[in-house]
């Protein structure tokens, strides 16, 4: 038995992988192709829908909002989630495990749920349409998620390095730049993969928080389907290029991630 | 570790709360606010009560979306759940096996949730996606668009491809926490394989299967944009969950007050579940 025990993962990464097959498939046939024929490979292989995602700018310009928001949004929830998680791993203090588990529960949140109000709320403090708008409304779930990681990581740091850095005259933030948190980088790498993960696939909230100045490639793909008919091969083209980015991030930190998950904060 | 009380601490949690509460209290109050109102816009507001509550509670609409919810949050969470475990049980343990697979298994992660709805769109079409050509030329006579038997298979195949990887890696940290010692252990006593699992992998890996389901129930009871792009919640409104009702209702028809009231009842249940299940896992975990 144990010697036929790989023929599970393969088989389950064969199913995972034929979805993303089929999309590259389309992604690289003619329009007359996908419609006429029913092929397993492309016949005529092209390369005529990437050209026109990189050439025309309501395309690619909805990658790099993308990349936009979901970068800014990293950035300030790792920002804003670095001492507030060192607070939770090191201190007691005044509803600190309520505070807690309200930060939780705005990831249970159904996005659904805020979508209307998110809307109005942004239109009223004029940062609808904007880049920041979506990456402060992603702080909704981001935030949580990264104290929630950062937090099992540090506490996993012994208090003794705190200590003696005070004794041999580091002030706070001294210690906290240049001991504490180079101690935690990989900790600091997965909750950055992880909120850089949950913004990047998140449509509901992005959607509705843009029009055209800001508006994620996500956006402009469900726009696309809808309106001018059905093209196919373009939407695949445009469908296989927003799995690039995950697919780098990943690569990376795949090291980081069973450790990551092995703490159970994932 | 034994923690220092220090109420300065309060300081470092201060931008936390400030962005959170800015993104949840706010917008939560909005929909508090038009829960209990009624509105023909230019911001005049009527005082309603718990009418919207007592029409969402009573109507046929609403109980028909949580049926199809609870419903598909069940069958996700058994097939899930115990095909995760196991594929995480045959995964190799060391060598380059283990980077390929937990690389190639994130994969379904890290794809934006319409593309994903979009890909088995294309993956399902009955005339030229792989699986609906697959199906209909196997003799079956699949069609997810018309038949609602179809959309649901298709919607519940697309989840399993979706997210059964979490459970995977999750289950799979679990194991890899269990020290050598215990098998070595099982072995002498000539324990079966099952009673391995049982005695042994099952109690090691509880605390991240709690995360697992919860983090399961969670998302898939939320679950939005992945059916809305694959079906659209039909044929009909046999796909139609709790949050693309929601959304029909709020965005497309303007209904604010019963949507909102729709939103704290759903977000409610939401809460109510993951909190008891949370305790009762707590509790056992104080016993054992």
């Amino acid at each position: 038995m144990k010697k036929y025990k790989w023929i599970v993962p393969t088989l389950y990464i064969i199913f995972l992988m034929l979805p993303i097959y089929w999309l590259l498939n389309m992604s690289f046939k003619t329009t007359t192709e996908i419609i006429n024929t029913y092929t397993l490979w492309p016949n005529e292989f092209t390369l005529e829908n990437y050209k026109k995602i990189f050439t025309d700018s309501t395309w690619y310009t909805g990658y790099l909002n993308s990349i936009y928001y979901v970068v800014l949004n990293t950035i300030i929830s790792v920002a804003a989630a670095l001492p507030a998680a060192y607070a939770f791993s090191r201190y007691k203090f005044l509803g600190d495990k309520h505070l807690f588990f309200w930060l939780l529960t705005n990831r249970m949140a159904p996005p659904a749920v805020f979508a209307l109000p998110f809307f109005q709320f942004y239109s009223s403090v004029n940062l609808f349409d904007t880049h920041v708008a979506v990456a402060l409304s992603h702080c909704l779930f981001n935030i949580p998620l990264a104290v929630w990681i950062l937090e099992g990581f540090m506490s996993a740091v012994p208090k003794e390095l705190d200590e003696t850095a005070y004794v041999d005259g580091y002030s706070f933030w001294k210690f906290f730049l240049k001991i504490f948190i180079p101690t935690i980088t990989a900790g600091i790498g997965i909750t950055m993969f992880f909120c850089f993960m949950f913004s990047w696939v998140e449509l509901l909230l992005a959607k509705t928080l843009t029009a055209v100045a800001a508006k994620p490639i996500a956006a402009t793909m469900t726009r696309t389907a809808s309106t001018s008919g059905y093209e196919l091969g373009l939407l695949a083209a445009a469908g296989s290029l927003t799995i690039v980015p995950g697919a780098i991030v990943i690569y990376f930190v795949r090291n980081y991630i069973a450790k990551g998950f092995a703490l159970g904060r994932v | 570790m034994n923690k220092t009380v220090n109420q300065k601490a309060w300081l470092f949690v201060i931008p936390v709360f400030v962005l959170v509460a800015f993104n949840a209290i706010i917008p939560l109050m909005t929909v508090v606010n038009y829960a209990f109102q009624e509105t023909f816009g230019n911001n005049v507001f009527m005082w309603e009560g718990t009418r919207w509550f007592k029409q969402i509670l009573l109507s046929d609409r609403f109980h028909a979306a949580l049926g199809r919810q609870i419903l598909f949050t069940l069958i996700i969470l058994f097939i899930q759940i115990p095909l995760g475990i196991f594929i995480a049980l045959t995964m190799p343990k060391e060598g380059i096996g283990v980077s390929v697979c937990l690389v190639l298994m994130s994969m379904p992660l890290l794809i934006p949730w319409n593309v994903v709805g979009a890909m088995w769109n294309i993956f399902a079409l009955p005339d030229i996606g792989f699986l609906g050509h697959s199906l209909n030329a196997l003799g079956f006579d699949y069609n997810f668009t018309q038949q609602s038997g179809d959309a649901w298979f298709t919607t519940v195949l697309m989840d399993v491809w979706h997210w059964t990887s979490l459970v995977v890696l999750l289950s799979y940290a679990g194991l890899r926490s269990i020290q050598p010692a215990y098998y070595q252990a099982a072995e002498i006593d000539g324990a079966s394989r099952w009673s391995v699992f049982r005695h042994i992998e099952l109690p090691k890996m509880k605390k991240v299967l709690t995360i697992a389901i919860l983090l399961r129930f969670m998302d898939s009871f939320m679950i939005y944009t992945e059916p809305f792009v694959l079906t659209g919640g039909g044929p009909g409104n046999a796909t139609a969950f709790l949050s693309i009702d929601l959304v029909k209702m709020a965005l497309g028809q303007f209904d604010l007050g019963p949507a909102a009231a729709m939103s704290l009842i759903y977000f409610f249940i939401v809460l109510t579940v993951c909190w008891v299940f949370y305790n009762l896992m707590m509790k056992n975990e104080g016993q054992s």
